[in-house]
């Protein structure tokens, strides 16, 4: 797979801009000063150590806590809105743990995800039919023949997917993916790989992962995070050739590098519930 | 049967739920029943009223609204405001204003002479209420037990305010003794059976327009934002706007039936919205089944008649079988009653497949 | 000054014992998430302890002395047994126990009423609370002293049973993580029993102070819990700190208001006033805080 097909320089139409954001934990310093830049048209990876900070950034950049600095898209801040709002600004995001809602099937999962477009009335009325976009969702994301199903039935994987597929419901134009293809198969992560690819032509993706395999297939851009602070960024070649990143990741500071490459990142972990399915 | 017939009933069976409701309540119930008796079904159909809206806000919504009795004893009161001025005839004052203080009556019962602006007030009170106070609430994202409480916490308060104001609002005995109903004398069986009929129409309108909201996308909506509030979020919506609209919805509702309520029991007082009063209103829909469409109604009515049946049979002992309903419904089916069906089944199903 | 001093210490009386009550609710909700809202009843129980216990024990000056360890025992097995019968059957459910307990309060009033009659019954105060001390020109009466030092005293134990005992530790530990608790070996189950007979015990101690002041009744509880619940609420959830702070603050608030207009008024204020400061704070006056969203 090469990057020159998707250069920047060809598809950069839309961007979400990040810089000098710090997120401030009472005096702990999750987020130091980042500076990013997210383009349309690649898939962008952000890897790093656990408590680098990656889900914490995503975090800042959707309203879930408070940032400093600025995140900008589409002439707005980011960091003054509050979540829904960023939403319904075009930025989109999953989380660690899958959260469809279990009870409703997978097709009214997508419908709900619509609901930003509607108009108040219209929220009032039955559903009658499905919307085309509900119905090209649900091809893409290539769960037609398990619409039906409560999302609760779904494997793992087709969760994430579904998730997915609610994001492009939404039509999010910036689409954060929170380890994604954790827990899935060898041949799940690939067709995960290949969906990111198909609707990644139109829209910012930005995935943070650990899987390094996953990485080196599909990563048009990788951003290294480290302590809260952007380490390197490049392509997966210039990152590998690293010196930097390689004393991260080969132990040269046992502390951290011990729990790199790990499937889960339980201390940077944050999860959606509400307030019944957290007792649950 | 095939999918599409059983999503056509599964869509319009509440409808048919809602017409056979309708012919026991309005063709069966004053055929076979004496006055007094029909008069006590009109009683639990007010009660039944102010379930359906905490079916909404509860069931679908998952806010425990322990103060059901403050928007219910709003619409009482304003409605009973009205039959009070309508009985002391105009340009009078009520009778126990003379009775408790010098005979002047305050500024804000003065409107209430208006049948129209009357009926404006029972809608919009509640709802204005509900709005401030589900606004603070829901927008600072209190909820789960804390908003529970509050809300419990505002019944005590209102009906505290109430006793407090003997010269405004009758005080502990509240307001009673009413002739009139919008001009139909109240002593006449034929309006008496009037007032019965508005009333069962109203829990109809009110079933309608529940079946529609749980039908909606809005529906939907509400649910899942009951099972994952933060995930809502996600989806561009705030939870706050979806719940106070339940909120505002099922304070209404409960407007609605205690305006109803004054009428039909003759009077309303503190204990009739107080915080015992909106825990008894909870006990129904929670019989029932909170998160059925029909569940919340046939509580209320369930338990109202158990209430008074209860009472004549035992006059002390009833507040042992609420406490007990209360109990064992909660413990051993949080469903509701109506949940029974499906458990059987489930149970045999899993019996027939070991 | 004496329109000061007046209803700030009358307050701070009646503060304390929103303290008392307080207490044990923050603990079992900071720790379970169980809204016991038959805890008001706990607090009737106590009062009706100190009341029987004056029928056995007639001398006034020893019976309330004595009433104080009973009222706390029988309160807590009380809470002992509404845990184990109810409340462990639906940890998962926080709003449903708050309803269950609802029955079980409207259940323990019917009993007082059948038992004990509608009408309360005096509780005679010993001698030695007789009489006023001057404080700042107003006769505080010893009566109201004495909830203040019982409450003080509750909570200094409490703290350093928290602080310093191992089953206090546990508490904390489970507290802040409750799975993790219980795979470092801490029987959650049985702390959680503790603290609920502890919990419950604190509104009986609560309920003697009450007897010595307003006598018994059936509905006394009731008339306690929603003022508690609003300390709690406002004080944020579990903590310490912020139980005290906020049960004075209501009681003083309160005390203030009703000086000022009247009892009922003062209900109306204070809730408005917990409402208007949950804008301000909506978890409270302090929090834990976690990553994770809930």
């Amino acid at each position: 797979m090469s990057t020159t097909t998707r250069s920047p320089d060809t598809r950069g139409l839309d961007y979400l801009e990040i810089r000098g954001l710090t997120v401030d934990f009472d005096g702990f310093k999750a987020v130091k000063d980042v500076d990013l830049t997210l383009l349309q048209g690649r898939l962008h990876f952000l890897i790093g150590p656990n408590g680098a900070g990656k889900t914490t950034l995503v975090d800042a950049v959707t309203g879930l806590v408070t940032g400093t600095g600025l995140a900008s898209y589409g002439n707005q801040d980011l960091l003054t809105m509050k979540s829904h709002r960023i939403v319904r600004a075009g930025i989109g995001r999953t989380f660690q743990t899958a959260t469809v809602f279990e009870e409703l099937s997978v097709l009214q999962n997508l419908d709900i995800a619509g609901g930003v477009h509607r108009s108040a009335w219209s929220m009032l009325r039955a559903r009658r039919g499905v919307p085309t976009y509900v119905e090209e969702a649900l091809e893409t994301i290539g769960l037609t023949a398990l619409r039906d199903k409560p999302a609760g039935t779904l494997a793992h994987g087709q969760k994430q997917w579904l998730e997915i597929g609610m994001l492009l419901v939404q039509d999010a134009k910036v689409m954060l993916l929170d380890e994604p293809v954790a827990g899935m198969s060898a041949e799940e992560r690939e067709q995960t790989g290949e969906l990111l690819q198909r609707i990644g032509h139109d829209r910012t993706i930005v995935v943070i992962e650990h899987d390094m395999d996953f990485v080196r297939s599909f990563a048009d851009v990788v951003t290294v995070m480290h302590a809260g602070a952007v380490l390197a960024e490049g392509s997966i070649a210039e990152i590998q050739a690293d010196e930097r990143v390689q004393e991260i990741y080969l132990g040269h500071q046992p502390d951290t590098a011990a729990e790199t490459g790990s499937g889960s990142d339980a201390d940077e972990e944050t999860t959606v519930t509400g307030e019944g399915s957290h007792r649950a | 049967m095939s999918p599409r017939n059983l999503s056509l009933l599964r869509t319009f069976a509440p409808l048919l739920g809602i017409a056979v409701l309708a012919v026991v309540m309005l063709v069966v119930a004053p055929a076979v029943l004496s006055p007094f008796r029909l008069n006590s079904l009109g009683k639990y159909t007010c009660w039944a009223i102010a379930a359906v809206g905490i079916g909404l806000a509860w069931g679908r919504g998952g806010m425990l609204v322990l103060g059901q009795g403050v928007f219910f004893g709003l619409g009482g009161y304003a409605m009973a405001m009205h039959l009070k001025l309508e009985a002391a005839g105009p340009g009078n004052v009520p009778d126990f204003m003379v009775l408790y203080g010098d005979g002047t009556m305050p500024g804000f019962w003065e409107p209430f002479r208006s049948g129209p602006f009357t009926i404006f007030a029972i809608l919009a009170l509640p709802a204005a209420v509900a709005t401030v106070i589900g606004w603070a609430i829901f927008k600072r994202r209190v909820k789960g037990a804390y908003f529970a409480i509050l809300t419990q916490a505002m019944a005590v308060v209102f009906a505290t305010l109430l006793v407090a104001t003997i010269k405004e609002t009758g005080g502990f005995n509240g307001l009673n003794q009413f002739t009139q109903f919008f001009g139909y004398n109240l002593y006449d069986p034929v309006n008496k059976q009037m007032v019965y009929s508005i009333t069962v129409g109203l829990l109809l309108v009110c079933l309608l327009i529940v079946w529609q909201l749980y039908r909606s996308r809005f529906g939907e909506l509400l649910v899942a934002t009951r099972d994952a509030e933060e995930r809502v979020r996600f989806l561009g919506h705030d939870p706050a706007n979806i719940k106070l609209v339940a909120f505002v919805v099922a304070a209404m509702m409960a407007s609605v039936g205690g305006a109803m309520f004054a009428p039909i029991a003759g009077i309303i007082s503190p204990s009739d919205v107080d915080a015992t009063a909106s825990i008894f209103l909870i006990a129904g829909v929670a019989l029932g089944g909170r998160a059925l469409f029909l569940g919340p109604a046939l509580g209320a009515l369930t338990v109202g008649y158990g209430r008074t049946a209860l009472s004549e049979a035992f006059p002390n002992q009833w507040t042992y079988f609420l406490g007990a309903l209360f109990v064992v419904v909660i413990l051993l089916l949080p469903r509701g009653v109506g949940d029974l069906p499906r458990l059987v089944r489930t149970t045999l199903d899993r019996r027939t497949s070991a | 000054m004496d329109a000061f001093t007046t209803p700030l210490l009358a307050g701070t009386a009646s503060g304390a014992l929103l303290l008392i009550a307080a207490l044990g609710l923050s603990l079992t909700f900071g720790q379970m998430g169980v809204i016991n809202m038959a805890h008001g009843e706990f607090l009737m129980v106590g009062a009706y302890t100190a009341y029987v216990t004056q029928q056995v024990v007639t001398n006034a000056d020893l019976s309330i002395l004595i009433a104080l360890p009973v009222a706390f025992v029988v309160a807590g097995l009380l809470g002992l047994l509404l845990e184990v019968a109810v409340i462990s059957w639906m940890y998962r459910r926080p709003l449903d126990t708050l309803l269950v307990t609802v029955g079980v309060s409207l259940v323990l009033q019917q009993l007082a009423k059948d038992i004990f009659g509608a009408q309360g019954d005096p509780v005679v105060g010993p001698g030695w609370l007789e009489g006023t001390i001057p404080v700042f020109g107003y006769n505080w009466p010893l009566r109201q002293i004495f909830t203040v030092v019982l409450a003080v005293g509750a909570l200094a134990a409490l703290a350093a049973l928290l602080k310093y005992t191992s089953f206090g530790r546990q508490i904390r530990a489970t507290v802040q993580n409750r799975d993790l608790a219980e795979t470092m070996g801490v029987s959650t189950r049985v702390v959680d029993r503790i603290t609920f007979f502890v919990g419950s015990g604190l509104a009986g101690l609560g309920g003697v102070a009450v007897s010595l002041i307003s006598g018994t009744n059936p509905n006394l509880g009731r008339a306690y819990i929603i003022s508690a619940f609003l300390v709690v609420v406002a004080g944020g959830l579990g903590q310490l700190k912020g139980t005290v702070i906020a049960a004075f603050a209501v009681g003083v608030v309160t005390a203030f208001f009703a000086d000022w207009t009247s009892a009922a008024m003062a209900q109306v204020a204070t809730f408005a006033l917990v409402v208007l400061f949950l804008q301000l704070r909506p978890q409270g006056l302090f929090t834990v805080r976690t990553r994770g969203l809930t």
